[in-house]
């Protein structure tokens, strides 16, 4: 329950770190928060030669509005974001999310950027990222990359990061006029890992239909899964109980999710479609509330 | 390198010193200073037992490593009274018997002194959602609930009458 040796790397600017993991290549981990990270260590299911820390690089903190584009460095704490008058604003879902990531103590020290790289199945952010469209960007000493989520996620625990490349950021597309959102989640005890989590956003015009619907599921995979059958059934409609349900179902038709000792197969499916529902209903509720 | 020379202040005290690249801050704080009041549980960041404040924020220091810790202030549960006067967090978990065996109570304690500076008027839901992070596995949460609400009463009532901006 005690780490391995290793070495301690503290870069000075992101140039440096990226030189560091250039030079040591799969021998080194980038440590962000911390906060999976280092049970891997104290659990010795991870022994990397050097440890690369990214938490004396201000340059990767900080959120900040760009083109209809909310940017968040990696190295933002997941509490900054939480308490972010612009996220809240311009990221609703986002806004939703944070305050189910872990507990309150874990989002002090959790990063954005750490939570994505780690790419646990059962997260809450790489769920958002999915369903919003948001693109993760990457950078090495062999240049800057930009990727969207379905390509970074790539399995359990596994992203498309190289050894030598490093996640400095997301961008999401701010929310358009008239846009509600609600990430749900069934979890044995508040801030435990989801058994199954779904975000959803929804867009009405003035007339209150459906310009644009947004599902994403985590828990029920290896990667987040986007439920665009479900989304699609709204987008045209006034969307209502009847449509609500429709789509929950057609959410928890296209899944496949294993089953372990903390809910079965058949479990995570069905509630799956039950929080589908609930979070359309609502996300389309604060829509409407958002366009008055 | 695998060892390096941090400053840090504890508890109002400074200390400089080689420190392990490897050695968690809870394991630097109970082996390298002797403050053996920060307890360690899981050690992965799920029980809550080693929660202190770094820099004011309460985190778990079996996830950090002390040379993150260079520049940085801590506050454990020694530092919490006021010589032989008990923190108002500490007198209401005396009064109320939130603790049995204790050894959950100075991360709860360090937990929730941070909760109550951030919401100081707190309710029943936010209480609860906030003791999640911490286990106890012998008294139960009644007690610990009814505790902080009596110390966000205390602690509400003390900033009123020192004339304090606590918002």
């Amino acid at each position: 329950m005690k780490p391995p040796r290793f070495e301690y790397l503290a870069p000075a600017s992101v140039d440096e770190a990226l030189e560091m993991l250039a030079a040591w290549g799969e021998r080194a981990k980038p440590l962000a928060g911390g906060q999976s990270l280092v049970p891997l260590l104290n659990f010795r299911l991870v022994r990397p030669d050097a440890l690369v820390d990214l938490n004396g690089l201000g340059e990767l903190a900080g959120l900040r509005e760009e083109d209809g584009w909310l940017a968040i460095g990696a190295m933002t704490r997941q509490r900054a974001v939480e308490r972010s008058p612009v996220v809240r604003a311009r990221c609703p879902l986002l806004a939703d999310a944070m305050p189910l990531i872990g507990h309150f103590q874990i989002r002090n020290r959790g990063t954005v950027g750490g939570s994505l790289a780690h790419a646990d199945p059962a997260a809450e952010l790489p769920a958002v990222v999915t369903a919003l469209g948001g693109e993760l960007v990457v950078r090495s000493r062999r240049g800057r990359r930009t990727l969207p989520a379905a390509q970074f996620f790539q399995g359990y625990l596994t992203t498309a990061l190289a050894p030598d490349e490093l996640l400095v950021g997301v961008r999401l597309p701010a929310a358009p006029p008239g846009t509600g959102a609600a990430f749900l989640e069934v979890s044995r005890r508040h801030g435990d890992f989801a058994l199954v989590g779904v975000a959803a956003q929804v867009t009405l015009d003035g007339d209150g239909v459906c310009t644009r619907a947004a599902v994403a599921l985590t828990g029920v995979g290896p990667v987040p899964v986007a439920a665009e059958d479900a989304a699609r059934l709204l987008v045209g409609q006034r969307p209502g109980p009847a449509l609500f349900e429709e789509a929950g179902r057609a959410a928890s038709a296209g899944l496949a999710p294993d089953g372990d000792l903390h809910a079965s197969a058949e479990y995570r499916a069905h509630v799956a479609g039950v929080l589908t529902r609930r979070a359309l209903a609502r996300a389309a509720e604060r829509a409407r509330e958002a366009g008055r | 390198m695998t060892e390096r020379t941090i400053r840090v202040t504890v508890n109002g005290r400074p200390w400089e010193g080689r420190v392990e690249a490897r050695k968690t801050l809870a394991d630097f704080l109970r082996d390298d200073l002797g403050l053996t009041g920060t307890h360690l549980g899981c050690e992965h960041g799920v029980c809550g037992a080693c929660t202190v404040l770094v820099d004011g924020e309460a985190v778990r220091s079996c996830l950090l490593f002390a040379v993150q810790m260079h520049g940085a202030e801590i506050l454990t549960v020694e530092g919490l009274a006021d010589g032989e006067r008990l923190h108002p967090l500490q007198e209401a978990f005396w009064e109320h018997h939130a603790l049995q065996c204790g050894f959950c109570t100075p991360g709860f304690l360090m937990s929730l002194v941070s909760f109550l500076r951030d919401t100081p008027d707190p309710s029943e839901r936010e209480i609860r959602e906030a003791l999640a992070g911490n286990l106890c596995r012998c008294t139960g949460y009644q007690n610990i609930v009814t505790a902080v609400r009596a110390a966000a009463g205390r602690l509400a009532g003390a900033s009123r009458g020192a004339g304090t901006a606590s918002s």
